[in-house]
């Protein structure tokens, strides 16, 4: 491993560690940084233990800084390190620290918006031009987003824990969607720049750590397992011409089947648990379609309708008419989209243009693709529809 | 500690609330005053008014000057509020929702600026 790979492993790991150790996020960052230009200059080859060597650098670099500042902040973690100098003087990352600093970058306190921005810039160490572009957005916005989140933190004494038992029910999920909607902006980026496969994988990655961490919380194992096993059908969903691909005409043995593997293994251990939540029967839903050589359709359905009952939410609602198409037919799911209401989302036209050509309704799926067209995201998607309306004009 | 303000805001022009349920409000958050002092994060609490009790008073340049009614002229008015010390932001929320609960309403949480070092 090079010291970029040094980075990209520990910098989350570290600042972490050193945010506990100095009692603010910024001073933390700022040593962490100081710790890996000092590693740029020293190291030739790399120490045993390269994480331990940067929190030791840093927490060395930050005590000289801080005896020359007189700052608030300063001298407040001055007082904090001289507290704890009873410690080990070799400290490494300590995995507790990612999971503090993953709740207190989730607080329900901080907009949503912030919450994964900081995430990705603390915990996953992404500098904020890659967060810019792995979200479309300015770089002065989320600049600002990570500036005001800090802020917010430090003002208001916003806690460096990890919540009690009792606060996870309204805790918890925020992590869970936070690391959900980083691995889906990945995903959804089709057309594969670098930038948004690193998003998947530092999901993948912050997920497994959570799991790690949380053994005991079974919807933590469904969200890994969900992540994995969408992960796992990745190298399928692309035909070599760049082409979306559909589930039914994957060639599977292009999946990743240790991925597979592993997520299957995570939704059984889920299941033993017999406390279901949203992202465990989703990932359910997803082992259902990695397992044998077709889709078991009924089994999906019966995992739609427990979904539903769950969480009654729109995009549920349409994935679970897909599988009332396979099981009861084109017309009952198509009666199940009309009061959909999902404004803006592409995939309820193309879900309904392909009930429409199933139903030999040619001209009504016509339109209905043109809608689903002109709302579709990336070329990807708009160019795989477009080759299905194409379709409807020749005899099949 | 940290010392938070723990807001109510009352808009108006809204229908106000059957004496009953007022009653039940009343009850309720003398409950909560009374968790708070016993644990001590009471600092102070009250309610407000109507905001058309207020009157604003500014001094500039050796004038003072009176105008009748609330500064902001919106129809959200402050009605009550809590000052209270907690250990961090968490503690303030889970107050906050207890207070929420009890005066039916609410709650806006912000924190006081740290005193200045002497």
């Amino acid at each position: 491993m090079d010291l970029d790979g040094v980075y990209r492993a520990e910098y989350g790991r570290c600042v972490a560690t050193l945010v506990r150790l100095l009692g603010d996020i910024s001073l933390a960052e700022e040593a962490v940084q100081d710790a890996f230009a000092v590693a740029l200059e020293k190291w030739d080859t790399l120490p045993p233990n390269p994480g331990a060597w940067i929190v030791t650098t840093a927490r060395n670099r930050a005590i000289d800084r801080l005896r020359r500042e007189s700052t608030r902040e300063a001298r407040h973690a001055q007082a904090l390190l001289l507290h704890q100098h009873d410690e080990p003087e070799e400290v490494g990352p300590v995995r507790d620290d990612q999971l503090r600093l993953i709740f207190t970058c989730c607080h329900p306190a901080l907009a949503p918006d912030a919450r994964t921005a900081l995430t990705l810039r603390l915990l996953g160490g992404l500098e904020v031009p890659e967060i810019a572009r792995a979200y479309l957005m300015p770089e002065a916005t989320i600049a600002q987003r990570i500036v005001r989140a800090k802020k917010k933190i430090r003002d208001t004494g916003i806690p460096y824990r990890v919540p009690a038992e009792q606060e996870l029910p309204d805790r918890l999920p925020p992590v869970l969607t936070v690391l959900y909607l980083m691995f889906n902006e990945g995903y959804a980026a089709t057309s594969g720049s670098l930038i948004r496969t690193d998003l998947c994988a530092e999901a993948i990655r912050l997920a497994r750590e959570l799991a790690t961490l949380m053994p005991d919380e079974p919807e933590v194992l469904g969200l890994l397992a969900l992540l994995l096993l969408t992960e796992a059908r990745r190298p399928a969903r692309l035909s070599p011409a760049g082409e979306l691909v559909l589930l039914p005409d994957q060639d599977r043995s292009l999946w990743n089947h240790a991925l597979i593997a592993e997520g299957h293994d995570l939704v059984r251990r889920c299941l033993r648990r017999n406390r279901p939540g949203p992202y465990q029967i989703q990932a359910a839903i997803n082992a259902v379609h990695t397992d044998g050589p077709a889709t078991d359709w009924q089994q999906v359905l019966a995992l739609y309708d427990q979904l539903q009952a769950l969480a009654p939410t729109p995009v549920v609602a349409l994935n679970r008419a897909v599988a009332v198409a396979e099981v009861h037919g084109p017309a009952l799911a198509l009666a199940a989209l009309e009061h959909l209401e999902l404004p803006g989302y592409h995939l309820l036209p193309a879900t309904r243009a392909d009930l429409l050509v199933r139903l030999g309704r040619a001209r009504e799926a016509a339109a209905a693709y043109d809608e689903a067209i002109a709302l579709a995201g990336n070329e990807t998607e708009r160019a795989f529809l477009r080759t299905r309306r194409a379709g409807l004009d020749r005899p099949s | 500690m940290k010392q938070y303000m723990l807001a109510v805001h009352m808009v108006e022009g809204t229908p106000a609330p059957s004496p009953q349920d007022m009653q039940r409000a009343y009850d309720q958050v003398d409950k909560v005053n009374q968790e708070l002092q016993a644990t001590g994060a009471w600092v102070f609490g009250g309610g407000l008014l109507p905001a058309d009790s207020a009157t604003v008073v500014r001094a500039e340049g050796g004038r003072t000057t009176m105008t009748d009614g609330p500064f902001a002229e919106t129809k959200e008015q402050l009605g009550g509020f809590w000052v209270l010390r907690c250990k961090d932001l968490d503690e303030a929320l889970s107050w906050a929702a207890k207070c929420s609960e009890a005066c039916m309403g609410p709650v806006e949480v912000r924190p006081f600026e740290d005193e200045p070092e002497s």
